[in-house]
């Protein structure tokens, strides 16, 4: 049951940050009602799109409000690509073009909302190999790569050898 | 070979020296292998017997995720890019033989055990496509359409004896057998509902069993290719039931699989675990706490050790399993984000890819001793032509 996870993670999302608003914390408590529906046939597709639909009817705004604080700082920058041309790449691809995970250039991700995606890197979603990042990463952090891949991603620096 | 290629090799190798000099360069290829530096679109050509990195073949493309398979000589090396790029290359001329953008995402490949077909499998366009490994003609494309206009992203593509090829359907759930016997004519078994999200699969040494993990389950779907009329058998249901998952921050490969004896070695999902299956009953008779969520659990060829490798955050570890006591006897750290490891031939040694270190560590598998290090960019998969007479490599 490995949705399950993602569900718990949701719960202790919303509670080691009372400090969220309710529109926030209503986007995990409605995936979790999604996820006691039975897995429709083809329920990667549907249920991505019930949640983005979920996300867009809500028009959250509270993850970029509360995130804006603690961005990260220019070598935690460096860092963060690195990270996810590399280790997001693992299913994303190095050029962010798709793989298992869906391709995540600008063009892709033209008419994703902001928060939902910074929701989706921090805290997963349920029902995909998409997992919760937030042992990685802070939620402003999430927010920064969001922003960063709807504006088009910074090419990879050539580390020093 | 043309005077211009000696000149820009020169320094390179002295058998390439001796070969402008008009003498033939006669060579085996059998400690010959390849290095994937996924940044740069390159492949590093390496000789396992003296250790070191012999040439650089630049213009590949999207290395991220490539895989590669040998023809049967060991003389090229078909490397699939995530591109789409299917990249024919000459281990001894040290060149791009041929070249094909043959799909817009690709995963990996197989090729047959007669070495005339190479087969790539994709995710965009979803299915397989086979290519003649002489010229890189197309010979065959199977559409994973599993629905009328809905394509499956396709994983744990394997070789079969015959022209036959195994591979999974992440999106439709089913494994599908080609046949392409008749290259013309190519001849699928569909086998739906072997359960959620195949994430990748592997053969057994002998070529009988095949085996998909499951993403969206715990267990794995098994098909025993030798009975009359396959079909799909599931192993080790619910080995995680009533267990928290952990993320899973890099699916698991199945493809260097772990056969050692008459027990099979794989990674948990969602758990840091290896899960110990005897393969006469296919049941569980263990399961050996690991220090990450396992990516490649592989056996040294001998089958007396199983090395074991991690997702971040774990990937600057890797363990040693002895089969014969199912105990973890080493855990090494040869470098930052580990990303692969590839036996010699005969397992004497392992060589080890350290992605952030841009490290290649040759490492003793019975001392344990770093018999050597290269750099290399971003190293990832690494591929010895020992594999080019191995099933399901």
């Amino acid at each position: 049951m490995k949705h399950l996870t993602h569900v718990k993670d949701m719960r202790n999302h919303c509670g080691e940050y009372p400090h969220m608003s309710v529109a926030h914390r209503a986007l995990p408590f409605l995936t979790m009602v999604n996820l006691h529906s039975p897995p429709p046939p083809h329920g990667l597709q549907r249920h991505a799109r019930r949640l983005w639909g979920t996300a867009l009817a809500l028009g959250l705004a509270s993850f970029g409000a509360f995130a804006q604080q603690g961005a990260p700082d220019v070598a935690r920058q460096k860092e963060l690509v690195r990270m996810v041309r590399q280790d997001c790449g693992s299913c994303h691809g190095l050029y962010l073009t798709g793989g298992l995970g869906p391709a995540l250039t600008r063009e892709a991700l033209a008419d994703k909302p902001l928060d939902s995606m910074a929701a989706t890197i921090y805290g997963g979603r349920p029902g995909t190999p998409m997992a919760p990042w937030k042992a990685m990463l802070t939620e402003a952090e999430a927010l920064w790569i969001a922003q960063q891949l709807m504006a088009g991603f910074p090419e990879p620096q050539k580390d020093p050898r | 070979m043309k005077r211009r290629d000696c000149l820009a090799l020169m320094g390179a190798s002295s058998l390439l020296l001796a070969g402008c000099a008009g003498i033939p360069a006669a060579t085996g290829t059998g400690d010959l292998g390849v290095v994937v530096a996924r940044s740069t679109g390159t492949l590093a050509i390496v000789n396992t017997t003296q250790r070191t990195l012999l040439a650089e073949v630049k213009g590949l493309g999207d290395l991220s995720h490539a895989s590669v398979v040998f023809s049967r000589d060991g003389r090229y090396a078909f490397v699939f890019g995530r591109d789409g790029a299917l990249t024919k290359v000459d281990l001894l001329t040290r060149r791009i033989a041929a070249r094909v953008m043959q799909a817009g995402n690709s995963i990996g490949g197989a090729i047959s055990a007669d070495g005339r077909l190479v087969v790539a499998q994709n995710y965009t366009p979803g299915g397989i496509k086979a290519f003649d490994t002489a010229t890189l003609e197309l010979v065959a494309d199977i559409p994973a359409e599993y629905a009328p206009g809905k394509l499956s992203r396709v994983v744990g593509l394997v070789d079969l004896p015959g022209h036959r090829f195994a591979y999974s359907l992440f999106d439709a759930d089913a494994i599908w057998i080609s046949d392409l016997s008749d290259r013309a004519n190519p001849v699928t078994t569909k086998l739906p509902n072997i359960g959620r999200q195949p994430y990748d699969a592997l053969v057994t040494p002998n070529g009988r069993h095949y085996i998909a993990g499951l993403f969206g389950e715990d267990g794995l779907a098994m098909v025993d290719l030798w009975e009359e009329t396959p079909r799909v058998r599931r192993i080790l249901g619910g080995y995680g039931r009533g267990q928290e998952p952990l993320p899973v921050y890099k699916m698991p490969h199945l493809r260097g699989w772990a056969v050692a004896g008459r027990r099979a070695y794989l990674p948990a999902i969602g758990r840091h675990e290896v899960l110990v299956v005897d393969t006469d009953t296919w049941q569980e008779v263990g399961r050996i706490p690991v220090a990450g969520q396992p990516v490649f659990v592989m056996a040294r060829p001998d089958g007396r050790q199983v090395w074991v490798n991690f997702s971040v955050p774990d990937y600057h570890r890797v363990q040693v399993i002895d089969t014969t006591t199912q105990k973890i006897v080493r855990t090494l750290e040869p470098g930052k984000a580990v990303l692969h490891m590839e036996f010699t031939p005969r397992g004497e040694s392992v060589w080890i890819s350290s992605r952030d270190d841009h490290r290649v560590s040759v490492i003793d598998t019975q001392t344990f001793a770093t018999q050597a290090t290269m750099t290399v960019d971003s190293p990832s998969g690494i591929f010895f032509t020992s594999r080019a007479a191995r099933v399901g490599f």
